[in-house]
């Protein structure tokens, strides 16, 4: 019985860990195809309309409404104090370490990270992948690589467009909604968020980015047989993805600040 | 004649439920073989470890003297640049146009100018009489139309060897005949060494000069069409009665709906 019980628990180790191996190979490849020529620009700039123009107005929208909602949240904490004229910097600093890389990657994870999944599962299943492989061509190149530096190109784009939005949505409920003064509000904004600050949340989309991309692809590239296969890689994609953004960004946190 | 194709004593088993269990045979250089069995004898996989897409658990696939399980990646995909592949299903590139799909390998392979891909795609599609079907996408043209594409997107980088998964299954026999005969005109025109995998008892043997019967798992027949219609093995009988009946019962039906 005791046996049993070890027996299983060993190969779900085992079964984790060789998981966990498939993953890093997986990344490894595809950072050696990134490194290598031939590189294909044309791909590159289809996957970053797809990836990124294709997301601004989610991006837009989910900026904007993150930045009011904070705004009104941390103007009454903050007034309780007396201390409302730092709704600017509360609002920014949340907004461009925190918020903006965090919310930005999981809404472009369930936006695009899961059509990309659903498009090499399709791919993979429909022997697309083999056939680029029978004419003596890499897949990597054509369906993995562009995803990837489409993402470090447009996440770290769509993180600065959130921020901004956020911090004018923020402007907008605190200044013509809640009555504070507009110049206070952009003057302590630019005295207290700092150019570390705007930077650590680049690096952090930056990495979001190769997230997003090297799950979403690994999973689509392992899909299992049928629509019911590719129906259960997009939906592992994007837990995957959106578990890992929020774990990694605890460590990226915990280095940069 | 020299073997353009060599597999020798090749296993393979998936998750321990073994699918080939010693296969062993040649095909000549220039030869068209077919490679017929039940649904589920492995066939399908053969074809895959023929073409290095599988590589097998033991024995050796010879293909022109190289060991597909001994090369790398960059070898492995320059041999693979002398194969053609025409799956079951076309596998084309459903974001792309019948052109688009039919000059992918040429622009990619061999980055020849634009100019020389729109004549040689021009003239791929007429060799299969797909002539003005350039800008349809995959989903606007029909199942026949689908397998003639995916077969001038292998003839039109000139392959040397040629193989085909099932080219026509879902097809109706009409269609399915002139794929066949499309083929085998392809064949003699270009004298590629092909292989296919084919339920088309006894059309397809009119088309091969080789033929492989695989039954669970090993090659139970590797000899001449005129070999195959004079044998005595009962497995051999079981197939070609079987497409005897459904040949008869698709007559009586027929017979029926006049």
């Amino acid at each position: 019985m005791l046996l049993d019980a070890l027996q299983k628990v060993g190969h779900i180790v085992l079964h984790s860990l060789s998981a966990v191996g498939r993953m890093g190979l997986f990344l490894l490849q595809i950072v050696v195809c990134a490194l290598t020529p031939p590189w294909k620009g044309r791909l590159v700039l289809n996957r970053i309309v797809f990836i990124g123009t294709q997301s601004v107005l989610v991006i837009a929208l989910t900026g904007g409404f993150t930045g009011m909602v904070l705004a009104l949240q941390g103007y009454h904490a903050l007034s309780r104090f007396g201390s409302d004229a730092f709704l600017g910097p509360l609002v920014a600093m949340s907004l461009v370490r925190e918020l903006g890389p965090v919310v930005a990657a999981l809404m472009v994870t369930g936006r695009a990270g899961s059509a990309i999944t659903a498009e090499i599962g399709i791919m993979r299943i429909s022997e697309q992948l083999d056939a680029m492989e029978l004419m003596g061509l890499n897949p990597f190149r054509y369906v993995v690589v562009p995803n990837l530096l489409a993402a470090m190109i447009a996440m770290p784009l769509l993180t600065a467009m959130f921020d901004v939005i956020g911090i004018w949505g923020g402007y907008l409920i605190g200044v013509r909604t809640l009555g504070m003064s507009g110049g206070t509000y952009l003057a302590e904004v630019a005295q207290y968020l700092e150019w570390s600050d705007i930077s650590g949340g680049i690096w952090k989309s930056l990495t979001f980015g190769v997230i997003i991309c090297w799950v979403s692809c690994y999973k689509g590239w392992h899909a299992g047989f049928g629509a019911e296969g590719v129906s259960r890689a997009t939906t592992q994609a994007v837990v995957l993805a959106s578990v890992l953004i929020l774990v990694w960004d605890y460590f990226m946190t915990s280095v940069l600040f | 004649m020299d073997a353009m194709i060599r597999v020798v004593d090749v296993h393979k088993a998936f998750d321990e439920v073994p699918v080939l269990d010693g296969v062993s045979f040649s095909i000549p250089k220039g030869h068209f073989a077919a490679l017929i069995g039940r649904s589920g004898h492995g066939k399908s996989v053969l074809l895959r470890h023929l073409a290095g897409l599988v590589r097998p658990d033991r024995g050796q696939v010879f293909v022109d003297g190289e060991d597909l399980a001994h090369l790398g990646g960059h070898a492995l995909r320059r041999l693979r640049r002398r194969f053609g592949f025409v799956f079951q299903g076309g596998a084309l590139f459903d974001s792309m146009t019948v052109l688009d799909n039919v000059a992918f390998p040429l622009r990619e392979c061999l980055r020849l100018p634009e100019r020389s891909v729109r004549e040689r795609v021009a003239t791929a599609l007429a060799q299969v009489g797909l002539s003005g079907s350039e800008a349809k996408l995959p989903a606007q043209i029909s199942g026949g139309m689908g397998k003639r594409v995916a077969l001038a997107r292998a003839l039109v980088l000139e392959p040397e060897i040629l193989f085909f998964d099932e080219p026509t299954t879902g097809l109706d026999p009409i269609t399915a005949q002139s794929i066949l005969d499309l083929i085998a005109r392809c064949q003699r025109d270009l004298g590629f060494t092909g292989v296919m995998v084919s339920h088309q008892i006894p059309r397809v043997f009119d088309i091969t000069q080789q033929v492989l019967v695989l039954h669970r798992g090993q090659v139970r027949f590797d000899g001449t069409p005129e070999q195959l219609r004079v044998s005595t093995d009962e497995v051999i009988l079981g197939l070609l009665g079987a497409e005897d009946a459904a040949g008869s019962n698709g007559r009586s039906r027929n017979g029926l709906e006049t």
